[in-house]
């Protein structure tokens, strides 16, 4: 393939956003209509030209595919590429952003640099999930941070100034460790191509010897080591328990659109991380701390599911369940079987869906009321039906109803877990039930019951344009609720090759621990 | 040869002949009336050896006076870096020291002066030359931060950084006596030769211990770092602007050339006490600087922990390690050039203004340049994909390389601490509260310039570094082998 799609759409965005910053003068309305709808139209055209490389995109072929390679300084390497594990994650950004983009119709303050900071935000993400080299990697995954802490601080709500620096500083400090991780690894294996190189750290075995340090024994060597250090910086992005507390601080503060990318996308990247780095290249290790990993993602699904129900605010629960629903995603990962993979990529890309749309939800009562609290609402259903409806719809989804996509995530980590570790297992699935529990108590008290709220005898239901952005979520939902194999035939093979590879790297210890012994 | 060894040392000789004929002439004439016309003439001539320095030499080492003086591609790489921040400094302060009457002829005079000591300490080849390139551009130094002289603060710096620095040269010469004593020679090539790990005597241990603790003093490495906040703040801001700048990478660049040209053959001995203080100096640093509300104090922690991150490329002892460091200190100035640019244009009804509570909400009356500073501010603090994260990588890369993986970790630690406190800057010109105790519109051409060019080096820098790195290479090669 010569042609450079990945690159078109990744720059894409940040060009629209030179031009608005180069170009557009003024603050008045006119200036922001321009803003809106140059982001608007950039952002659909990046989606438009992403649908090209999932049609052309072949499945069968488990290698990276489009790729875009280019001389870099210190000699790393520039270089994109799409497999069947990332080409979703690629999908789900440029599907998100058109909505999120026209979700933020309203903002009125200083509606240039919100534009640009979101268009900057895709480049960053879109390159997070294509990068095959690792310092690419790293510098998009680091880089999310600027737009993400200014669009917190900037737009966000009354405490924004402590969330965006928590925000900042807790995911900065986990992802400079995985730096000193990556600097090792290009000292170990002498390059920093990710996959499809004459070296690459796919392929490369990194030494797993037991050793000692300062009297503690690190079963798994260097792998673990290396582990650990990533797992530092992907498990405060998942985020996982107890490195959570993050989210819900970022997201009640975020403005909306804030917490749709932040939900939907850059939650992702702490699973897409395991997904590519983890588990591939750091087998043994993965090995050696899944125990630990499944037990926090546990505890992760029953202690945040009970903390959603006690929120009075209605972003910081859903931004609670989402820590639940991510305890899914890790569960799953750390399974090491294709069901549990194929279900926890499953889980993340419904995920996306269905979180941009609870936030959204929250966003549309946010807009009218000006209040996220729980309290102040209730009985809406009798003056807003549709918004019942759509809300009812993705509280659904939500709780994990078979025929909308949240099931089907669920449904495949819970039987891979199951063949795995059958106490994991039995907890887990007690969280299906917390979840429907927090999640329909939510939709009981905001929307159901009467209308005796002074201050509501006069909400309007959702405009036409709110009802647009909902209306492909709803049929994403359902369309891979009902038909799943829309997304699995494409990771399929991916993910059966990551398998087999995670497996033939475990059998080859076993045997030169077996030779050793003998 | 006299002649030939004269034509080494020939951008030197220009330097020093054009400082004292302008002071001469300053001198015989009208004095100060002339000062905005020296600054210029002074950066120009800087620029122009710069150019002279950069082209010439094609690669060689030369050596004058019997091994006392080096012209290699390390020195080379030291020089041109010095003389354009100096010449970049110079050009920016004329208009800030014209306002406050402090533009004087000397100031032009003893920056070039200044300049000559630090090109001829990174082409050191002898203790000697280094101790008089080191004292040649400390008294310059000393001078200059005393220059309002009717300023308890700008006095008191001075003082403070000369009783110090006077210490330090005590260190330091302590130091080369020692070496002296036990090496029997003061010439790098001789001492290197005495200087093998596992044979050095314990005074020549000491000898090394000293030199190192009286240049750790002129790089501000923790626990010699005390006179840097009082001076950074004290002197006037455009000497502050200097001393952050040529300065440090002419004292790094000797730093390198002393322990690498000397004591290369004793690399774990020196290595462990440059690991330490770039530890003390990347902690210290970031959590010092937490609770500072003046920016040139703020700056001054900010040096010290940037000069932690460099020395982790001394501390490696390998060829990539010096590579690492000269790239940090190329990318370093010129971050710095552009923050100072900035703190220069600071100021309120023509008063400089220094305390960060100014710049609240600052992104909404000047957007293009609280746009160049967030890129400035987040490249010091490291986050890509700003060349500052580079900077940062290439010294881990080289600490990992050699097998320095604690350092790195620290290192690591420190940077996500220091964050904090760029992030408050940015913090507060973009969400900070309104007040109407704004700054005035700077209506500096030049000050923006320099900004937004640092600005757009930061960002543009990540796809081409301008040969930077190439040129460090070489330079590396030239110092380790």
């Amino acid at each position: 393939m010569d042609h450079h799609l990945l690159s078109i759409i990744t720059f894409m965005p940040s060009f629209a956003a030179l031009i608005l910053a180069i170009f557009l003068r003024g603050n008045d309305v006119a200036a922001a209509r321009n803003a809106k709808w140059l982001a608007l139209i950039t952002t659909t055209v990046t989606f438009l030209i992403s649908l090209f490389i999932l049609f052309d995109f072949d499945p069968s072929n488990t290698g990276f595919q489009f790729v875009d390679e280019a001389e870099w300084l210190m000699g790393l390497k520039y270089r994109l590429g799409v497999d069947g594990i990332s080409i979703l994650f690629v999908m789900l950004t440029t599907f998100i952003m058109p909505l999120v983009i026209a979700a933020s119709w309203k903002v009125e303050t200083r509606v240039k640099e919100y534009m640009i900071a979101f268009l900057l935000l895709e480049t960053l993400m879109l390159g997070v999930f294509m990068a095959l080299d690792l310092v690419l990697f790293y510098l998009f995954f680091e880089a999310g941070l600027i737009p993400m802490f200014l669009i917190i601080g900037i737009w966000g709500g009354a405490n924004r100034i402590y969330a965006s620096f928590k925000f900042f500083l807790y995911t900065f400090l986990g992802s400079v460790l995985m730096l000193v991780a990556i600097v090792m690894m290009y000292a170990e294996a002498g390059t920093t191509c990710i996959g499809g190189c004459e070296v690459s750290l796919l392929t490369h075995t990194f030494a797993s010897d037991t050793f000692s340090v300062a009297g503690i024994t690190v079963v798994g060597g260097l792998q673990t080591m290396m582990f650990l250090a990533f797992f530092a910086s992907f498990a405060v992005k998942m985020p996982m328990w107890p490195v959570h507390t993050w989210l819900p601080d970022a997201h009640v503060q975020a403005p909306t659109a804030g917490s749709v990318v932040l939900a939907a996308i850059l939650l992702k990247m702490g699973g897409y991380g395991f997904l590519r780095f983890s588990v591939p290249m750091f087998p043994i290790g993965s090995e050696v701390m899944a125990p630990l990993v499944l037990w926090l993602s546990v505890i992760a699904i029953v202690y945040t599911s009970l903390v959603a129900l006690v929120q009075a605010d209605m972003k910081k629960l859903i931004a609670y369940s989402s820590v639940a629903h991510m305890g899914f995603v890790t569960m799953g990962i750390f399974t090491f079987n294709q069901q549990g993979l194929d279900g926890a990529i499953f889980q993340m890309i419904s995920h996306g869906f269905i979180s941009a749309a609870l936030f959204l939800c929250v966003g549309v009562i946010y807009d009218r009321m000006h209040t996220r609290e729980i309290d102040a609402y209730g009985g809406l259903v009798n003056r807003m039906p549709a918004y019942a409806l759509v809300f009812m719809f993705f509280t659904m989804a939500n709780v994990g109803l078979p025929g909308t996509s949240g099931f089907v995530g669920e449904f495949l980590t819970l039987i891979a877990i199951f063949q795995v570790n059958t106490w994991v297992a039995v907890v887990a699935t007690s969280g299906v039930i917390f979840s429907a529990a927090y999640a329909l108590w939510l939709y009981r008290r905001v929307v159901l019951g009467d209308l005796i709220k002074e201050s509501l005898r006069t909400i309007t239901d959702m405009t036409r344009r709110e009802r647009w952005i909902f209306a492909p979520l709803v049929a994403m939902t359902l369309l891979l609720g009902i038909y799943p194999a829309l997304v699995l035939d494409i990771i399929g093979p991916s993910v059966t090759a990551l398998v087999a590879s995670y497996d033939t790297a475990l059998e080859a210890v076993d045997a030169a621990v077996q030779t050793t012994s003998k | 040869m006299i002649s030939a060894d004269l034509n080494v040392i020939l951008p030197e000789i220009v330097l020093s002949l054009f400082a004292i004929l302008a002071l001469l002439l300053a001198v015989y004439t009208t004095k100060d009336a002339t000062a905005g016309l020296m600054v210029w003439a002074t950066s120009g001539v800087m620029v122009l050896l710069a150019i002279w320095i950069g082209m010439t030499g094609g690669g060689a080492t030369r050596i004058a006076f019997n091994g006392l003086f080096i012209e290699d591609g390390f020195a080379r790489f030291a020089k041109v870096t010095v003389l354009l921040s100096a010449a970049a400094v110079l050009i920016m302060s004329e208009a800030y020291m014209k306002k406050r009457g402090l533009l004087r002829f000397e100031y032009p005079m003893l920056v070039a002066l200044s300049v000559v000591g630090m090109m001829m300490m990174v082409s050191a080849g002898d203790l000697m030359t280094l101790y008089m390139g080191l004292e040649l551009q400390s008294l310059a130094l000393y001078v200059i931060a005393s220059l309002r002289r009717d300023s308890v603060k700008s006095t008191e710096a001075g003082l403070k950084y000369f009783v110090l620095g006077a210490l330090s040269s005590g260190l330091l010469l302590y130091g080369v006596s020692l070496v002296y004593g036990y090496a029997g020679t003061t010439q790098f090539t001789g001492v290197m030769s005495v200087a093998k790990t596992g044979e050095t005597s314990i005074g020549l241990l000491f000898g090394i211990v000293f030199i190192i603790s009286g240049l750790a003093f002129k790089v501000s490495a923790v626990p010699f770092h005390m006179w840097t906040p009082d001076v950074y703040e004290g002197a006037p801001t455009p000497v502050t602007a200097f001393f952050a700048t040529a300065p440090k990478v002419a004292a790094m660049a000797l730093f390198a050339r002393v322990l690498h040209d000397a004591f290369g053959n004793a690399i774990p001995d020196w290595s462990q006490i440059v690991a330490l203080l770039s530890v003390l100096s990347m902690f210290l640093g970031a959590i010092a600087a937490i609770g500072q509300t003046n920016i040139k104090r703020l700056m001054a922690y900010s040096s010290i922990a940037h000069m932690g991150y460099a020395l982790i490329g001394l501390a490696a002892g390998t060829q990539l390690g010096i590579k690492a460091m000269l790239v940090y200190l190329a990318i370093y100035v010129t971050m710095n050039i552009g923050t100072f640019a900035f703190i220069l244009s600071m100021e309120k009804d023509g008063q400089p203004v220094t305390d960060i509570s100014a710049l609240n909400m600052y992104s909404k009356r000047a957007p293009g340049k609280a746009l160049a500073m967030l890129v400035l501010l987040f490249s010091l603090a490291g986050v890509p994909p700003m060349l500052g994260f580079f900077a940062k990588f290439g010294v881990w890369q080289a600490g990992v390389d050699a097998g320095l993986i604690w350092l790195v970790t620290a290192s690591a630690i420190a940077s996500a601490i220091g964050a904090y406190y760029y992030l408050r800057i940015v913090f507060l010109m973009y969400f900070g509260a309104e007040n109407d105790d704004r700054l005035d519109d700077g209506k500096s051409g030049l000050l923006s310039t320099f900004l937004f060019a640092s600005a757009v080096i930061m960002v543009v820098g990540i796809v081409n570094t301008f040969g930077v790195e190439g040129a460090a290479i070489s330079a590396a090669a030239t110092l380790v082998n």
